[in-house]
């Protein structure tokens, strides 16, 4: 087989794996060597569906002992298989790499003969990379669930960033969807890695110079849609994480069918994008924005609202904290209002030391006052004229597609009120009930 | 007080050449109404004062900023100077005169009418910059690296050091065709300078199969199901498009030498 073929197979069957950032680390390249790191992460050009590709990401083999249902790679699968030798994907990553075409390597892979074999071919390739190529650039390598602890450690010394894919929400799911793998095969690497960096951590302390274990940390990913968690679940689920395994990032991937079975939604289901977007949206707020997930989600509220983004109806359930003066309020604080980010909080920060801040320089700071207006005050004084009333309000916290969708809700003769529990469920969320396959 | 005059600035269009626009204005206690480079100079109706670029008055102002003012603020002005801002000229000698009242305190000013343009056309820049470390395609001929950008802003000053940290060992040739200028580097030094036209030459097999499998690559990692235009095109504009190896038809992936090693387009020394 040429490698033309094996690069077609491999990526294909690589594509459902979400993570493809190259951030968390800067590094420069060593005389004699190649390959750099920035950070921020690059992305070296963005797919058809919109998604930053910034590695090569592709699998060692797809080869696999394993039989999980969601998996287009399952051993019962009739796709062509293929598999790499270590050399040949070590040299088809240095070329792309000269050619400036990616920022590094993503290698996963299938479980061919044990997790062990398999775990070492990996390793040879990085070694190739990183020894014989001086190779310095971003490699983020996957953890084999059942691999020896050894070769994992090996695995974190080449790598850069390390994942174990927790695929899906719950236990039971798991069992259901992936007989072959249990909670403790994937949690049981996971808490390794996280011991792993924290004792390298002090090890850097002690010694400038100690080799380092997975500089950019670690992540995982789960898949949506292929099982009936609620979003509450989901983001408990991930905020979890987050605090016990200090993961970098937790991925989502909307389920995509590959094939029919009982317990698995339909072929022509459709993957649920906005659910997807709504647990990333979620995700940032975890992250940087100082949310808890039980501020987002609780008992009366299961899923996200299809039509508002979690922060505009975490702010429409909390008028009591609003209107907020952005020339006092503390950055924390600034953080909550809809239109406001990260950046124009730090900007808001900054420009009002050398000035009172008014409503016209807000829009020169990045704020998106379409949605701000109806949350802020300058000098103890809301905008004048601002339509306060509910139907305006919420129109303003909606994109210009949430607000077509809105629109076509409203036509079809059912009118969304924000303001009543579990409006969610009941209207606009074909695309989520249609995923909740019923048997269970 | 320094009142505006109505007297229009010409300069060399060289950095130094502003900075000697800004002593000018100290000097003869005035404010030009504009500062032309050499480029529009015909453009114009009313005749100009020609400010002669000085190395020492140059020298004078460049070394004052980052002394009176800070570092950051001499580091914004370089930064301002490259960005494809229409009026930058004037804006950075407005800047840097508010700048030496107020002093470092200036870079909070981000509602004033003078410092937000100037950070928005900084911003540009430092977005169409970071954007091309990622979108620059290399092409390999005779173990040099080749490639060719479009950029608004004169990214190539902010795109030197990280690929120098990249390819320590390589050479390469970054052709800037907006501002005809080129980023040369060999190990273990680099140089800017100004090229009029390139030509690239032609490639061979191996060159043509990279290319070939990196098509592959990316066509085969999209997920169809999720086909997203819209979203690919604000993340990637078109105008990044023409330069970028995967959008690039069979034909022109498909270009051959007909025999030997070719010259390279321009001399590397």
């Amino acid at each position: 087989m040429d490698i033309f073929a094996k690069l077609k197979i491999l990526s294909d069957a690589a594509k459902y794996d979400a993570a493809c950032t190259s951030s968390g680390v800067d590094k420069k390249s060593v005389r004699g060597g190649i390959g750099s790191a920035s950070a921020c992460g690059i992305c070296h050009t963005f797919a058809g569906d919109g998604r930053c590709v910034s590695l090569l990401k592709v699998l060692f083999t797809n080869i696999c002992i394993y039989d999980c249902k969601y998996c287009v790679n399952r051993r019962s699968a009739e796709t062509e298989k293929a598999a790499f030798t270590p050399k040949e994907l070590a040299d088809l990553a240095i070329q792309f790499y000269r050619r400036n075409y990616i920022e590094g390597l993503f290698l996963s892979s299938g479980v061919v003969r044990s997790p062990d074999y398999t775990c070492e071919q990996m390793i040879e390739t990085l070694r190739i990379l990183r020894e014989e190529y001086k190779f310095n650039g971003y490699i983020h390598a996957k953890a084999i669930p059942g691999a020896d602890s050894l070769l994992i450690a090996r695995l974190g010394m080449l790598a850069d960033r390390m994942s174990v894919n927790i695929e899906m929400p719950s236990q039971h799911s798991l069992q259901l969807l992936a007989p072959d793998k249990t909670k403790h095969s994937i949690l049981t690497p996971m808490s390794y890695i996280k011991g792993r960096i924290e004792e390298n951590c002090h090890d850097l302390v002690k010694y400038r110079h100690a080799p380092k274990f997975a500089p950019a940390g670690q992540s995982t990913q789960m898949i949506i849609g292929a099982s009936p968690e609620t979003d509450r679940q989901i983001l408990n689920l991930t905020e979890g994480l987050y605090r016990s395994y200090n993961l970098k990032r937790v991925f989502f991937s909307a389920y995509m069918p590959v094939m029919e079975d009982q317990f698995l939604p339909s072929l022509d289901t459709k993957p649920p994008l906005w659910r997807e977007h709504r647990l990333y949206q979620a995700d940032w707020l975890l992250r940087f924005y100082g949310f808890a997930a039980k501020e987002l989600l609780d008992e009366e509220n299961e899923n996200f609202h299809p039509y508002v983004d979690p922060k505009c109806n975490w702010a429409l359930h909390h008028m009591e904290f609003f209107p907020m003066d952005v020339n006092r309020a503390p950055f924390e604080d600034l953080l909550r209002v809809p239109g406001i980010g990260v950046r124009s909080a730090h900007r808001i920060i900054a420009a009002r030391r050398s000035g009172i801040l008014s409503f016209d320089g807000l829009k020169k700071l990045g704020v998106v006052m379409k949605r701000a207006q109806y949350f802020i005050s300058c000098r103890g004084r809301k905008l004048p004229g601002l339509d306060m009333s509910r139907q305006v309000v919420l129109r303003a916290m909606m994109s210009a597609r949430e607000a077509k969708l809105y629109g076509t809700d409203l036509i079809g003769g059912r009118q969304l009120s924000l303001f009543e529990p579990n409006s969610v469920l009941e209207v606009g969320a074909k695309e989520l009930i249609a995923c909740l396959p019923l048997p269970l | 007080m320094s009142a505006t005059a109505a007297v229009i600035y010409n300069y060399d269009g060289s950095f130094e050449g502003l900075l000697c626009c800004v002593f000018e204005s100290y000097d003869k206690k005035e404010i030009p109404l504009a500062i032309i480079g050499p480029d529009y100079r015909q453009s114009m109706l009313l005749a100009g004062k020609d400010i002669l670029t000085d190395p020492m008055k140059a020298k004078r102002v460049q070394s004052s900023i980052p002394k009176k003012i800070s570092y950051e603020v001499y580091e914004f002005v370089c930064q301002a100077f490259l960005t494809c801002f229409p009026e930058k000229e004037l804006y950075i000698l407005l800047f840097l005169r508010q700048a030496y009242k107020c002093g470092p305190q200036i870079m909070n000013r981000l509602t004033d009418e003078i410092v937000y343009p100037l950070y928005k056309a900084v911003q540009h820049l430092q977005k169409e910059s970071h954007l091309l470390k990622g979108f620059i395609r290399f092409s390999v001929a005779n173990q040099v690296l080749i490639s060719e950008i479009g950029p608004k802003n004169f990214v190539l000053p902010l795109l030197k050091q990280h690929f120098m940290e990249r390819y320590p060992e390589e050479r390469f040739l970054i052709y800037d065709k907006t501002h005809q200028m080129g980023l040369l580097y060999q190990p273990y030094q680099s140089r800017i300078v100004p090229i009029d036209a390139l030509e690239m030459p032609e490639f061979d097999e191996t060159e043509i199969q990279f290319r070939q499998l990196w098509k592959l690559f990316y066509d085969t990692i999209e997920i169809k199901g999720r086909h997203n235009e819209k979203c690919r095109m604000t993340q990637m504009p078109k105008r990044y498009w023409d330069y970028m190896t995967e959008f690039q038809s069979a034909p022109t992936l498909r270009r051959k030498i007909p025999n030997g090693p070719e010259k390279l387009p321009v001399k590397y020394k």
